[in-house]
């Protein structure tokens, strides 16, 4: 029963002790065990664990003690954040037995709040993919039909927040990879503004652009867990101050519709979706329109670089930062390396994926001698373009909306025998994290195969608040994520 | 501009990511790269002569803070993960060979 309950409604019955969070969690690690070896949402789950600080949670509440604003409530992390439990293993060979030293930030913020941590869900190896089929230790399934992917990169995170084996989750998002898996899976994603939550623990892909974020079942809760993880931490550099950009509580307003909202949109943009999820586009900006919005169409004329953009930067970002995947410090080490050049290279080569390499490659080509201004500097100028895109988008409207992806979720095996294929899945996502911007992913509607629709709504810099906002506008007036696949 | 990412340049790249790709690895990434490079190239069309690099979206710059000792991991914590440690130090295969001198 309780895996039909938000977090926000989860954490409320604990309180009130109209339910226990031992109840909670142990129904949420039944569904894993009846419903995870086919769908293949985690990585890892920690059993024992959770039961023991349920327990803990349950005891604080009978004695009437002080409780986190996250009490007791099972929540998923993907496993590219760092916990000193567990492994952490990025999906990735190379870090098949990581036990990591320390918790992330956002780690610490929950287990500060008392939610109890249920397991680390399955991903694209490193982040890199649409589809966690780049995962080298689990195939992913998605909830809604299991020949289908369930988007990525953080895929097991939206699966398992569909599925009810959570009753939220983490993600991070560096193109796209909280939003386009909420979207195909059905729930709603955010990906914050860069530098709201510290990537402190994060593993790196692309540290100009990657961005941690909560998968949810609807707009409140991500709401609750922004208040949990948002804010300053001195240990990441690109973690805005208040002075610079105050964190709000994004749970005070969140009910109150936003006055006159003006909705920007980009007409060619959302031509370039499928049918269905053009009508269910159309439907949604109707349905604001019910509420008061207007809308404004704009042209974005550099959005359709962004790809090509993202793929110099994001390559060339994680070429850097892989480079510390030496087989000396941690992670995997050939066997059969003999002078120490080897050991970088054999163990490379053994305990990578297709996927990372293709863009350690890729991103070394970028940044290498002769080519850098070509490619690696010319792509920080388009960026530069893009981002004013946005900049005069918000001079004329509150937000853009546009689909979060021009498909419903593909089958498994569709698009990985080509690359470039897989990467151009990401056209409407990719932009927002060249931007920096928030972006948020809403169910709204479904195709003809029943297969979840999602609405993509950005807003300027450090507005989740307005942002969530206006995605609760859309959930008081609309059921779309209220419906939960049959497992 | 039709790029070739032919496998001479595949293996000078993957020399420089410390790769040691394996002969259909350097086939199938001399196609795909080449196909992926075409691709970015589109954004060799847009005029940005008068447009600054945009490295991250921040308004912040060298970000400092007070110059105190703070606790870090320690050495068994730091070594913990080490596919090879010997004395408190993690191990690699000889660097110098024997008659490098010094």
């Amino acid at each position: 029963m309780s895996e039909l309950l938000t977090a926000l409604e989860l954490r409320d019955a604990i309180a009130a002790k109209t339910l226990s969070s031992t109840e909670a969690v142990r129904d949420c690690l039944g569904r894993i065990e009846k419903y995870d070896p086919e769908l293949g949402a985690y990585l890892l789950t920690f059993t024992e664990k959770a039961m023991q600080d349920a327990e803990t949670v349950d005891r604080k509440i009978a004695a009437g003690q002080p409780v986190g604003p996250l009490a007791g409530v099972p929540i998923a992390v993907k496993d590219n954040l760092c916990t000193t439990f567990g492994t952490t293993t990025c999906g990735s060979k190379i870090l098949e037995r990581f036990a990591a030293p320390f918790n992330a930030h956002v780690i610490e913020r929950l287990l500060a709040a008392d939610a109890v941590i249920i397991g680390k869900t399955n991903l694209d190896e490193f982040a890199m993919g649409s589809s966690t089929e780049n995962s080298a230790l689990r195939k992913t399934v998605n909830p809604w039909d299991a020949s289908r992917v369930p988007g990525g990169s953080s895929g097991g995170s939206a699966a398992a927040v569909a599925a009810g084996l959570c009753a939220a989750a983490l993600g991070s998002d560096t193109g796209g990879s909280i939003r386009q898996p909420a979207s195909f899976c059905g729930v709603t994603g955010l990906k914050p503004t860069y530098g709201r939550v510290s990537r402190y623990g994060l593993v790196a892909y692309g540290s100009s652009l990657d961005q941690i974020g909560p998968l949810t079942r609807n707009a409140a809760d991500a709401a609750l867990l922004m208040n949990i993880i948002a804010g300053h931490d001195p240990r990441d550099s690109t973690s805005v101050s208040d002075v610079m950009a105050k964190k709000p509580d994004y749970l005070a307003e969140l009910n109150q519709p936003i006055n006159a909202l003006k909705i920007a949109v980009v007409p060619e943009l959302i031509a370039g979706a499928e049918p269905r999820i053009r009508t269910a586009i159309e439907n949604a900006l109707k349905v604001y329109q019910s509420l008061g919005a207007e809308r404004v169409e704009i042209t974005m004329p550099h959005f359709d670089y962004a790809i090509a953009a993202y793929y110099v930067i994001a390559t060339a970002e994680a070429s850097s930062n892989l480079a510390r995947f030496d087989g000396v410090h941690y992670g995997h080490r050939s066997a059969e390396a003999g002078n120490y050049i080897e050991v970088y290279s054999k163990s490379r080569d053994e305990a990578f994926g297709p996927e990372v390499k293709r863009r350690i490659m890729l991103g070394t080509f970028a940044l290498s001698s002769g080519y850098y201004d070509a490619y690696y500097l010319k792509a920080l100028k388009v960026r530069n373009l893009i981002r004013q895109d946005f900049v005069k988008a918000f001079e004329k409207a509150d937000c853009l909306m546009l689909p979060v992806s021009p498909t419903t979720a593909f089958k498994i095996g569709e698009k990985t025998d080509d690359p470039l294929q897989m990467y151009l899945a990401d056209v409407y996502t990719i932009a927002v994290n060249l931007a920096g911007l928030p972006g948020l992913s809403v169910p709204c509607g479904f195709d003809e195969e029943n297969l979840p629709i999602g609405l993509q709504i950005i807003t300027d810099a450090f507005t989740e608040d307005k942002l969530l906002r206006i995605g609760q506008m859309y959930q008081n007036a609309t059921d779309w994520h209220k419906q939960r696949p049959e497992l | 501009m039709s790029n070739q990412i032919d496998r001479q340049m595949v293996e000078r790249v993957a020399l420089l990511a410390r790769l040691e790709l394996s002969e259909s690895e350097i086939a199938q990434f001399s196609t795909q790269l080449s196909g992926i490079v075409d691709y970015i190239e589109k954004i060799n069309t847009l005029d940005t002569d008068r447009i600054e690099p945009l490295a991250h979206c921040l308004p912040v710059h060298n970000v400092l803070r007070q110059d105190e000792p703070l606790s870090s991991l320690s050495n068994e914590a730091a070594l913990a993960n080490a596919p090879e440690q010997i004395e408190g130090y993690f191990k690699v295969p000889k660097i110098l060979d024997d008659n490098s001198g010094a």
